[in-house]
């Protein structure tokens, strides 16, 4: 993602408070044209009312929040006449905006929905209402487009058509603010992701930067000679003990052989070496679990305290 | 678009001119109103109610000469002049103050609360559309079909009223020009005040049902209290002279006359025409404004 490109949307020290509790922290960051951006959280963490600040739904407490023009969103489900059918909802909706019923027709199509457009709302599947809503996000093709949980309720299927609606929006040029539980997917498509946890900002950053590369596991015994070579090796911070008496070290697959020599001449029986690539769902629940900032950060995970396996 | 602790959330499309924006709301209202069976049902109900108090009780009393379907004292030529299309300017408005205004009021208070129910709101909103065309747009729908609702009650009306004419023989006579336009521009007021007070209610609820319960008990009841009340203690007379019920019946009861306006509820003779007309101008703008405020300042959830 090119880091020059324009910003779409972006919050500055965003703070949302609902009586004692703090909704939203401080919460800074910044999605540029033409990227799918996920914003990671567990529930109540925050996300939502992020959004809805960005899109001037809720008023902030303090800071600011800036999103493009167009924008299309679906936020936390989608809401509609449950009296009228899908395309007589998104009609309503395209005179609201003063588009013709042609571009219901289009997003119709592109939702996969078109040949149930006639029933009404109140009948659809929990996944046809997604798609609806995603529908609603895309009349007029915003520049912008925020869908926050869009795969819930989908099955496998339609949650694979979805990811191939959001690469297919990222690749017409369009940008998306993805709002997701869904890590893989998130990890599979998105190009930058934020991590907001407690209402704070922990991460924000590309995939690729916030998964760290790939690292070693080693099982070796006694544990504690295999420690101390390992942390010879890999510093006192790049070294974590996993829950399974296995060592995690921050170092590239390359140096597998090295830390084998180093550990056999320390009189440690080596049972394991593998290279290990942590998933945005580890990084992530590391983080939501330890509250660490980044994994670069040097009071991050990367310590000789244990982390889950 | 950009939204800070500072200024009020805008939304994120403001380009459009408010008057362009205005009508496009409109139009998406009605849209989905005359698809609504909300809608039709409340139509229903009202012509039900014009027809069975209008014309039915009146009716039966005349043929069967039994008195306990018509107001005491009248006499059957009296019963008869009520039943022909010269009078139906007055017929048509005389349920307006309680029953017409009671059911528009539901009506404005589902119009409006009904969005914030099932979330169309928030997804109108999320897309962009600014708020005060989208709230006005909704007004303005609603105002469509209360004026709407005024034809049809009027078509219908004489359309009974002709038969009832047919049947028994006598010439049509028809109102005059004067005496429709004046019927339907005060019975424009009333529905409208009660439409737009329901409209408010429902907004400032944020949902239909605590808002139609509490207008139908403020409409139906606590309003009949307060003027009983009001008999007794004059600073609560000098309340309910403000009140909608009381100008909205005032207003009907100097068109229809008090004499004749003595038997309907609601009817009354309270407040002068003019005085109750600009109460019920009051009440609409107010009410117009209120929601509006409402829609523009709070967060939507």
């Amino acid at each position: 993602m090119d880091d020059m490109a324009p910003t779409v949307a972006s919050t500055d020290n965003l703070t949302r408070v609902y009586g004692d509790r703090v909704a939203v922290d401080r919460v800074t960051m910044t999605v540029r044209r033409g990227e799918v951006y996920g914003f990671l959280g567990p529930n109540g963490a925050g996300k939502t009312t992020t959004l809805r600040m960005l899109l001037g739904l809720v008023r902030p407490t303090s800071g600011s929040a800036y999103a493009t023009s167009p924008v299309g969103a679906l936020i936390e489900g989608p809401g509609f006449f449950p009296y009228l059918s899908g395309r007589a909802n998104l009609r309503t909706l395209a005179r609201h905006r003063g588009f013709d019923d042609a571009e219901v027709e289009r997003v119709l199509e592109r939702v996969d929905l078109a040949s149930r457009a006639d029933d009404r709302f109140k009948g659809y599947s929990l996944g046809m209402k997604q798609r609806l809503g995603v529908a609603a996000a895309l009349l007029g093709d915003p520049e912008l487009v925020v869908l926050d949980e869009p795969t819930n309720g989908l099955d496998p299927a339609g949650m694979a058509d979805m990811r191939a609606l959001v690469v297919d929006l990222a690749r017409g040029g369009q940008t998306v603010l993805l709002s997701s539980h869904l890590l893989a997917e998130v990890q599979e498509i998105c190009d930058r992701v934020a991590i907001i946890h407690e209402g704070r900002l922990l991460h924000e950053g590309s995939v690729a930067e916030l998964r760290g590369g790939v690292s070693l596991r080693v099982r070796a015994a006694p544990e504690d000679e295999a420690l101390a070579v390992a942390m010879r090796l890999a510093g006192d911070d790049g070294v974590a003990r996993t829950p399974d008496g296995a060592l995690q070290l921050a170092l590239r697959p390359e140096r597998a052989p090295r830390v084998v020599r180093d550990l056999v001449a320390a009189g440690v029986d080596v049972h394991e070496v593998t290279a290990v690539e942590r998933s945005l769902e580890d990084v992530f629940f590391e983080m939501t679990t330890h509250h660490v900032t980044s994994p670069t950060d040097p009071s991050s995970h990367h310590t000789t305290e244990e982390v889950p396996a | 678009m950009s939204t800070t602790a500072a200024t009020r959330p805008t939304a994120p499309s403001a380009r459009t001119g408010a008057v362009t924006a205005t009508v496009r709301s409109t139009r998406a209202e009605l849209l989905r109103l005359r698809a609504w069976p909300a809608v039709w049902i409340t139509l229903g109900a009202w012509l039900a109610l014009s027809l069975m108090f209008g014309y039915l009780f009146t009716y039966l009393s005349y043929t069967t000469g039994d008195p306990g379907f018509a107001d005491e004292g009248t006499t059957r030529e009296q019963q008869l002049a009520e039943l022909l299309p010269t009078a139906v300017p007055d017929v048509f408005l005389q349920g307006m103050p309680m029953f017409g205004g009671a059911l528009m009021m539901v009506l404005g208070a589902l119009v409006a609360g009904s969005g914030y129910g099932w979330g169309t709101w928030k997804t109108v909103f999320s897309q962009g559309v600014r708020r005060g065309p989208a709230v006005v747009g909704s007004a303005l729908a609603l105002s469509a079909f209360v004026v709407a609702t005024l034809l049809v009650t009027l078509a219908f009306d004489l359309g009974v009223s002709l038969v009832i004419t047919a049947s028994e023989g006598h010439d049509v006579v028809l109102p005059s020009t004067g005496a429709v336009v004046e019927s339907l521009g005060v019975g424009f007021l009333v529905l409208e005040t009660w439409a737009l007070v329901g409209f408010a209610l429902g907004t400032l609820a944020r949902g239909p049902a605590l808002s139609v319960g509490l207008g139908l008990v403020w409409a139906l009841v606590v309003e009949n209290l307060l003027r009983g009340v009001g008999q007794l203690l004059g600073w609560v007379e000098a309340l309910t002279e403000v009140l909608p019920g009381t100008a909205a019946g005032s207003l009907v009861g100097a068109l229809v006359g008090a004499g004749e306006g003595d038997g309907t509820p609601g009817v009354l003779d309270t407040v002068p025409a003019t005085r109750a007309a600009l109460t019920l101008v009051a009440y609409v703008v107010v009410a117009l404004v209120l929601s509006a405020a409402l829609v523009r300042r709070r967060d939507v959830s």
